[in-house]
């Protein structure tokens, strides 16, 4: 017998009162939820993703969409997404494939976190008039500074110093690969880190040419299938990062399947035109902190040690370990990719229950690192699920030097946040290489929504600062006594090594 | 031709690469390194037509992500030579570890004697230089897995199994795997199969076999007939059919 189908998902109305038949829906859903008959629009509900791109776009309202219109029967446990899940499965016997980050209603520490300000006993500071100093640099630092008097009584820095990255905020902009989103949408992400001087990530996509006015700004990334990795990309790269591990999927590889390899994005990958372009889980020359170490050392030693290295984790048990090792290995930066990190495809089963919250994962990082007098030696850059600049600040009192932002940066072109990625279809242009979607998407505009973005975070972390009494970013980091933790639990204050409100 | 010698004794990589680098870019065609032990990433990422003459032992990573240059080693060659290399050539007049040509994407690396375990794995190909790896003698278990591209030839010189292990091309979505002699079918990986090797594909190989020997000084008569297998991807898209969406 036939499983039957599963209740819609979302209904989508037009009023039809207000609707003036522009057709732009019909235009506008790549999803092909509109259709014209007989000039009359006709709606098939079933196809829809909640990418709002006909609500933006409808200039009368007239559009209506509800999530779960048809009710189950209400249960705890067998909630609607379990029992449809499980229906999916039990028709083909595969693997569920999902978009974005984690999904399931787990607890957010950051929500749980408040900062402090001053009252009274010490000032706050009014970044207005007062300069404050957003200016972070990510690499090694040295434990002491060697400093001599020349003849000429000058003073002359002896220790040689380890090239590090200059950032004018803590803020970058995350690993996205050209094919798991468009070229108009890694070109707008490279305009506004070159506008506001901080860096984006490739991913493991190559660095398409266009790209190349911006490589001073860029990371390029050296992931398991090596794609695109040559002495060239190492080259133009201001930091070269080694993707062990993301956030959204740890432990596992990813591929890109062979039907978007496309001219252009084979020419990015160096492979053939639709072929399949599979990363594998581990790296196969990395099965060992030794080996990992070397493989930092190769990369160093290609690019005449004059770039940083950084190595990228996902945050799993532990983490904290992994980059105590990592700060032995001649890199210069950890990133830890928390278990709410985006992605443009992900087994289901991993993105929801795989890995550990960043919070927790940045705090016992930082402090083991530390313990072991070792934390000048790697800066730590924390990424996945980081909505506003409160998670930033919270972040950076927790330990990090920096984050990386990317779901949000999506968001400000456009994105919301539908998780439909790995469908290829995205009707903002984002995770698309349809060239009429990509098209949707200007790189001259969505660099500035992008440049907006950070600069009105940075402007608040600014004010946060200001309100703690705190000038610079330096004195924020791995301050905790900043932070107090609002119905957290034992445990994870100790983690945390934060203090309950009140207290 | 202008060539250099370079004593390599007790001196570590980093200044031994800088020098190199070095004396490409003042045009020296050919550099010899004496009393090699063990120094990693020789020729790392270097560029240009420069031939060097390894004498001794290199360490892990020799030519990795090079472009251009030919190595020749006088030696046996520890992990992973020409490990995402892109063009050029490696020479082992000897055995090398294991994941020689890991990830490569194009030129030659050719050994004459045996390799360790994950040989070739994830090679690649791309443009009209596909990689290519030839053995002379025998490869252990993993070879050619995940590979992408490329070709891979075991001649097993000396054994009547070229290669013994298991797990050959697993996870392969491209390029070939050509062993000499019969390869058992529970020695495949999941998504390789065997093809009959025939007149055409000896014809493929012929220029490269001809090459490999040369290199060596083999006589190259012994290898060639059509008695190989031909190990090919079962499937260009592996995991087509693994997913449904949410
Ligand atoms: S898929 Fe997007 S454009 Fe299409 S109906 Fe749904 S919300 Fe509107
Ligand atoms: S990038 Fe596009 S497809 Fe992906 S979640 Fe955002 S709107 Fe949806």
């Amino acid at each position: 017998m036939s499983l039957g189908s599963i209740p819609m998902r979302y209904r989508v109305k037009i009023d039809r009162e207000q609707c003036m038949e522009c057709m732009r829906c019909i235009d506008n859903c790549s999803y092909g939820v509109f259709r014209e008959e007989n000039g009359k629009i006709h709606i098939d509900s079933r196809n829809c993703t909640v990418c709002h791109r006909c609500i933006s776009m409808c200039p009368r309202d007239a559009i209506d969409l509800h999530e779960r219109p048809v009710d189950y029967r209400s249960h705890p446990l067998w909630t609607p997404e379990a029992r449809e899940d499980i229906i999916n499965q039990a028709r083909g016997g595969k693997i569920i494939l999902s978009g974005m980050g984690n999904a399931k209603p787990y607890p957010v520490i950051f929500d749980r976190l408040v900062l402090d300000a001053c009252q009274v006993t010490n000032p706050s500071i009014d970044p207005l008039r007062e300069p404050m100093e957003l200016r972070t640099y990510i690499g090694k630092k040295p434990k002491q500074l060697h400093i001599t008097k020349n003849e000429a009584g000058d003073l002359e820095l002896e220790t040689e110093l380890s090239p590090n990255l200059k950032l004018d905020t803590p803020i970058m902009i995350g690993h996205m690969s050209y094919g798991a989103i468009s070229l108009n949408a890694q070109l707008s992400l490279a305009k506004a880190a070159a506008k506001v001087g901080t860096y984006m990530g490739t991913g493991e996509g190559g660095l398409h040419e266009h790209l190349h006015p911006y490589q001073n700004n860029m990371i390029v990334q050296v992931a398991s299938g090596r794609f695109g990795v040559d002495i060239d990309y190492l080259e133009r790269g201001a930091a070269i990062e080694i993707k062990i591990g993301q956030g959204a999927k740890p432990g596992i590889g990813g591929h890109l399947p062979g039907e978007k390899v496309c001219a252009d994005i084979s020419c990015t990958r160096m492979i053939p035109q639709g072929s399949d372009a599979i990363s594998p889980a581990p790296h196969h020359d990395i099965y060992s902190i030794e080996d990992l170490a070397q493989l930092v050392r190769s990369l160093k030693e290609a690019t005449n040690w004059e770039k940083p290295v950084f190595v990228k984790i996902a945050a799993v048990h532990n983490t904290a370990a992994i980059a105590a090792g990592i700060a032995r290995s001649s890199a210069d930066a950890v990133v830890i990719d928390g278990f709410r990190g985006g992605t443009g495809a992900a087994p289901k089963v991993f993105r929801d229950n795989v890995g550990i919250p960043i919070e927790a994962a940045i705090a016992s990082v930082d402090q083991k690192l530390h313990d072991q007098g070792i934390r000048n030696k790697l800066s730590v850059i924390a990424s996945g699920g980081i909505r506003n600049s409160a998670d930033i600040a919270k972040a950076i009192a927790l330990g990090a030097d920096a984050v990386y932002i990317g779901t949000a940066a999506l968001v400000s072109m456009g994105c919301r946040v539908c998780g439909n990625c790995y469908r290829g279809l995205c009707p903002w242009g984002i995770a698309t290489q349809r060239e009429d979607l990509v098209q949707r998407l200007d790189p001259e505009i969505e660099s500035e929504h992008v440049a907006n973005l950070i600069n009105s975070w940075t402007l608040e972390l600014s004010e946060i600062m200001g309100a703690a009494g705190i000038n610079s970013i330096e004195s924020l980091r791995s301050n905790r006594s900043r932070l107090r933790g609002y119905m957290l639990d034992e445990g994870t204050l100790e983690v945390l090594e934060v203090k309950p409100v009140g207290a | 031709m202008t060539s250099r010698t370079i004593n390599a004794k007790n001196m570590h990589y980093t200044p031994l690469n800088k020098r190199i680098k070095e004396l490409v870019k003042t045009g020296v065609q050919e550099i010899v390194l004496e009393n090699v032990l063990g120094q990693r990433f020789i020729a790392n990422g270097l560029r240009g037509k420069v031939t060097i003459h390894i004498h001794g032992v290199p360490g892990g990573d020799l030519g990795m992500f090079m472009s251009g240059p030919t190595c020749i080693v006088h030696g046996n060659c520890e992990h992973a030579p020409g490990n995402t290399m892109a063009k050029g050539k490696i020479a082992i007049h000897g055995s090398a570890g294991d994941a020689v040509a890991h990830s490569m994407r194009g030129g030659k690396i050719f050994v004459r004697d045996n390799i360790g375990y994950r040989g070739g794995i994830h090679m690649k190909e791309y443009g009209d230089n596909p990689a290519v790896l030839i053995v002379g003698g025998l490869a252990q278990a993993f070879l050619g897995e995940y590979m992408a591209g490329g070709k891979i030839i075991v001649l097993g010189s000396g054994s009547d199994r070229a290669v013994d292990g298991r797990e050959i091309g697993s996870g392969i979505h491209g390029g070939e795997i050509i062993v000499r002699g019969d390869v058992d079918e529970k020695q495949l990986g999941v998504g390789a199969i065997t093809e009959d090797f025939g007149k055409e594909d000896l014809d493929a190989i012929k220029p490269l076999i001809l090459e490999f020997c040369e290199s060596f000084s083999l006589d190259p008569k012994q290898y060639l007939d059509t008695k190989y297998t031909r190990i090919v991807p079962a499937s260009s898209r592996p995991f087509a059919g693994k997913y449904t969406w949410e």
